[in-house]
């Protein structure tokens, strides 16, 4: 397969959250704010670009493939719970915030379904360098998804758009020149259903527009 | 015996596992197409919830501690569902035929349903003893029963509704739930 249009595939045609529907627990609790989106995705981008590695180098090994075949699935368990305790201590190491805002939902990523997913789907058929684009592509896919429910529920909700830690725009200028504010539904559970909803069905909207103009043209 | 009413009551309602601690959305979505099915899930979730809430709590006082390995608690508590959710398949398979029948299906499922390991791990965080760990595994299952049937019910009544062509499916079905959430938020007035 081309490789551009195998890393592409993960960001717009097969993304995992907003076409495959993959994930979406993390994705509605940890989108309160864009910093909270930025560290999941980062602990996504590790597991799920190295055990796309791992797994295809261990299933494409002629030794290792036919003794791992028949109990492939706690094989894959096993070296994605292992990726996910090393996220979860360099997390409670270095940036112990983060850590405590994310919560349980660090560990949660071992059965993140599109990690597993993809270790099934993709990763035990294809070439590890493959995999390894796949999988850089599936997680950046994943992170861009939960950016964008991230920066509108934040915005909407408090008016501000946190980058990291003290890195913060501050919006609230234009909630006070409507001579409104914020609505503070969207950062609460609610507004994880309403926000998530809403960009689906915008996005459902747009892709019908685009294969619509497609048929008349064709 | 107020404080496990409390743990009861905060995890049915006011902490419920759906709605405001987003685990379990999979299913959620994915099998509350009918009321026969959400039924079933729900019941399989709490049946496995329950075990392996149990075991994983077990193991993580006197095993983990016990040998000062706390951080392997994911990939323990993990393999322990995993296995777990598999013998129990095995074991309803021979000893009840009908229960395999009504959550068999489901079964498999639950390996990657974040609720459980979810449950599992909150049951740790939160430093729950054993009585409490069993009333919070209970409720937290109750309730995602509780909501997953309320929803089916709503979603077999969508399928007849015009719904603007964008929100077919999965979109309205969230716009439902946000609905739903804002009337459980408002439960947590009540303590």
């Amino acid at each position: 397969m081309d490789q551009k249009a195998n890393f592409l595939k993960g960001l717009f045609k097969e993304n995992p959250l907003f076409v495959a529907l993959l994930g979406l627990c993390p994705s509605l609790a940890v989108t309160t704010s864009l910093e909270n989106a930025i560290g999941m995705t980062m602990g996504v981008f590790f597991v799920l670009v190295l055990s796309n590695l791992i797994i295809s180098l261990i299933m494409s090994n002629k030794f290792l493939s036919p003794l791992v075949k028949p109990v492939r699935i706690p094989v894959y368990i096993v070296v994605i719970a292992t990726l996910v305790t090393i996220v979860e201590m360099v997390m409670n190491a270095f940036l112990i915030d983060l850590y405590l805002s994310l919560g349980v939902f660090i560990p949660l990523i071992v059965v993140n379904c599109i990690i597993l997913g993809r270790a099934e789907a993709f990763a035990s058929e294809n070439k590890p360098i493959d995999s390894l684009i796949d999988g850089i592509g599936m997680a950046i896919g994943y992170g861009l998804a939960i950016m964008i429910i991230s920066i509108f529920r934040e915005f909407l909700g408090k008016g501000t758009i946190t980058i990291w830690q003290s890195l913060q725009i501050d919006l609230v200028f234009i909630f006070d020149f409507l001579k409104i504010e914020p609505i503070a539904m969207f950062v609460q559970p609610v507004g994880a259903f309403l926000s998530f909803g809403l960009i689906l069905a915008i996005i459902t909207a747009i892709v019908n527009n685009v294969s619509q103009t497609n048929k008349k043209g064709a | 015996m107020e404080n496990l009413l409390m743990i009861a009551f905060s995890a049915f309602i006011i902490e419920n596992i759906i709605l405001t601690q987003f685990l379990g959305i999979c299913p959620f979505l994915g099998v509350s197409r009918k009321r026969s099915s959400a039924l079933g899930m729900g019941m399989a979730v709490i049946f496995v919830m329950l075990i392996s809430s149990t075991v994983t709590w077990l193991l993580f006082k006197y095993v983990l501690e016990v040998f000062e390995i706390q951080y392997m608690r994911t990939i323990v508590f993990i393999l322990v569902i995993a296995s777990l959710v598999q013998m129990v398949e095995t074991f309803l398979k021979k000893v009840s035929l009908p229960l395999y029948k009504a959550l068999g299906i489901y079964l498999p499922l639950i390996t990657t349903n974040c609720a459980v390991l979810g449950v599992a791990i909150l049951n740790i965080t939160k430093e729950h003893n054993f009585v409490e760990m069993l009333v919070y595994t209970i409720f937290i299952g109750l309730g995602f029963l509780f909501v997953m049937y309320i929803f089916s019910m709503i979603r077999e009544k969508l399928d007849f509704s015009p719904v603007p062509k964008a929100f077919k499916g999965v979109p309205i079905a969230l716009i439902v739930a946000a609905i739903l959430a804002v009337i459980f938020s408002r439960f947590g007035g009540i303590i």
